[in-house]
């Protein structure tokens, strides 16, 4: 039987080109792939406790029952339209792991928003926007965020101190009694040594070639970073 | 009327069935020491006195009380310094010695949870980097960072149940020179704190009996592989995770309860760093006003990177508008620390916070005018040179 298709699947409120089903189908395949997949989805009795715990649901127009059933029902259309519109609103809190069925459809998320990644999609493009340079910091040097990443341009909501810290960001480092957070540009000091097997770790899973779909100029960048450093020590990447 | 054969129905459902080995693990250290015998990877055990503990479903587990490996969190190391400092500096304190190792990098989950731009064997082979090198120093990790415990937490159980991952994981760890080796227990250091928080109270030296404290529970904590939480059946009756609250609660302050407990803080991963809105909208909505409403406390008391992040510094622009919020947002370390006497500048680097933590100060019974002028006189031996850092004969001086 063919559903019509509910207000919220038509195509003209995406604002995405439609693809053929050959490719929602190679996506979700893609999804279902992943050997957490099985674990991660039980089917669902639509209670709606995971939408109730959801804080995303609370402010946007997103639902993981929505998640679960699509997956359930594997509804590729409705799934494309979520990997496209929804998995970047969810807060990866997993409160929704609270499911009496034991599903974790913060989970299905990472997963979706993977394959979002790897197959370059519009939606992770636009999700990776302002984002890059935390890839860059995380990938190149092993922590995430550094305290001279805090500027009152980039925090202006986080008040004053803000200010307060980067004016003395150097002396209030050096006045840290543990001897590894007199940094300024990482959250620790890192080892060499230990920079070079996080680099050899992104190579060799194939993490580091799955930006190049959504950011080919960051993907060049790191690569270029890594392997010269690679070179240096006169390692095969 | 169409008869649907039986088989066709169980085919449906043959794709829900739950096999026995896809229910959750009950007993994961047991699970490492089966794989350990059979070659598989390598298991990091506890080899010093150790408290044993219960979790959500009753099972214990033991938390090493000394020759700890910190691994570090890089929001608290990056943002908020005074809640690692805090962390050493008590089990200083205490006297239970540590290593702060530069063999280590973030858990990387952040940008994970965040970016998806890594996969399953990435984050395994990250997470086995690190405990591999806490191996090869023989002290035993302690994870200071929620996501981050909350995350190895889930790596453990994928490696568990997937021989696949490991053989891709052990394969590069071959290449590192490492084997696969995961510790006995993922140790939060919040279940330390709370594992020895009568010991911590047996060298409080500040009266902390008026302070009145709400804790929010951080979700990577108790949320991700939650059966292996802390519980205890004489805090909350057991129904909530009892770290954070029985270590302010054995300090003598007052805990209030509040009906949003269950909500996440509204970090979001991606949200706090680039979509901010929505993170300041639920974090004082749904948690500070909510707090303030019901349970009227001086400070919030959390036990990770992100919540800390996120309700401290979420006030600024909702106090702008009006709304009802301005408590303090410490870490339960760094709420330890003050009541063991801390500097709340020197260790607990309070002026790295954003919402008014004066008034808790004063509480306490802290000068913090006074505190800051000594602080300031530390700063002015950096500049005019007469030191080059600061070390921990300084903040106790
Ligand atoms: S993980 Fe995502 S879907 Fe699940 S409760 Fe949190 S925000 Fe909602
Ligand atoms: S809580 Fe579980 S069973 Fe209930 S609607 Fe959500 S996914 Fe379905």
């Amino acid at each position: 039987m063919t559903q019509p298709d509910a207000a919220y699947k038509a195509r003209d409120v995406t604002g995405y080109a439609d693809v053929p089903a050959e490719t929602k189908e190679h996506l979700f395949e893609q999804v279902k792939a992943d050997p957490r997949y099985a674990d991660y989805l039980y089917g669902c009795y639509e209670c709606g406790i995971c939408v109730a715990v959801c804080p995303s649901a609370r402010f946007y127009d997103f639902s993981p029952r929505r998640i679960a059933q699509a997956a359930a029902r594997e509804d590729v259309d409705l799934i494309y339209q979520q990997m496209q519109e929804d998995i970047w609103e969810c807060s990866q809190c997993f409160s929704c792991v609270r499911c009496p069925r034991g599903n974790n459809p913060g989970g299905i998320i990472t997963i979706m928003r993977e394959v979002a990644i790897n197959n370059g999609l519009a939606s992770a493009k636009e999700a990776l926007v302002g984002y890059s340079r935390i890839i860059y910091k995380i990938m190149s040097t092993g922590t995430q965020v550094s305290p001279d990443m805090l500027q009152q341009d980039a925090f202006p909501d986080w008040g004053p101190e803000t200010a307060d810290v980067s004016a003395n960001l150097d002396l209030w480092r050096r006045a840290l009694p543990p001897e590894t957070l007199h940094t300024t540009s990482t959250g620790w000091k890192v080892a060499d040594s230990t920079l070079i097997e996080l680099y050899l770790i992104w190579l060799h899973t194939g993490a580091l070639d799955m930006i190049s779909g959504v950011d080919p100029s960051l993907h060049a960048i790191l690569q270029e970073v890594m392997e010269e450093r690679l070179e240096e020590e006169g390692i095969e990447p | 009327m169409t008869t649907i054969p039986v088989e066709a129905l169980l085919r449906k459902k043959e794709h829900f069935e739950r096999g026995a080995d896809r229910r959750a693990l009950e007993d994961p250290r047991a699970e490492l020491l089966a794989l350990e015998a059979q070659g598989e990877l390598v298991v990091q055990k506890m080899d010093r006195e150790a408290m044993a503990m219960t979790t959500k479903y009753g099972r214990e587990k033991r938390i090493q009380k000394s020759h700890l490996w910190h691994h570090k969190s890089c929001g608290q190391c990056g943002h908020i310094p005074g809640y690692s400092t805090s962390i050493f500096w008590v089990m200083r304190k205490l006297g239970y010695d540590y290593h702060d190792p530069q063999d280590q990098t973030s858990c990387t989950a952040w940008n994970y949870y965040a970016s998806a731009t890594s996969n399953a064997a990435a984050q395994a082979a990250v997470a086995v980097r690190n405990f591999a090198a806490a191996e090869q120093t023989g002290y035993f990790p302690l994870i200071h960072c929620g996501t981050s415990y909350g995350h190895y937490k889930e790596v453990r159980e994928e490696l568990i149940r997937h021989p696949e991952l490991r053989a891709e994981v052990r394969g590069i760890m071959a290449r590192l020179g490492k084997q696969l080796v995961l510790p006995e227990e993922i140790i939060h250091y919040s279940e330390w704190f709370f594992a020895l928080r009568h010991e911590i109270a047996a060298k409080q030296v500040r009266d902390v009996s008026n302070v009145v404290v709400t804790v929010h529970p951080a979700c990577h904590y108790y949320k991700l592989v939650e059966g292996d939480a802390l519980y205890d059946p004489e805090i909350y009756g057991g129904q909530r995770t009892a770290v954070v609250t029985g270590l302010a609660q054995a300090l003598g302050a007052e805990v209030r309860s509040y009906s949003t407990w269950f909500d996440c803080c509204g970090f979001g991963f991606r949200h706090i760093l680039v979509q901010r809105d929505f993170t300041r909208s639920f974090a004082t909505l749904r948690k500070i006003e909510v707090m303030k409403e019901e349970a009227d406390p001086d400070v919030v008391l959390t036990h990770d990177t992100g919540c800390v992040t996120t309700l401290d510094k979420s006030q600024f622009a909702a106090k702008a508008h009006d709304r009802n919020v301005g408590v303090a947002v410490l870490s339960d370390a760094q709420f330890a620390a003050l009541a063991m006497g801390a500097h709340p500048y020197k260790v607990c680097q309070l002026h790295w916070h954003s919402a008014d933590y004066r008034p808790l100060l004063e509480k306490m019974g802290i000068d913090h005018e006074q505190a800051w002028a000594e602080f300031q006189a530390d700063i002015k031996r950096l500049e005019s040179g007469e030191k080059r850092y600061l070390d921990w004969d300084d903040v106790d001086s």
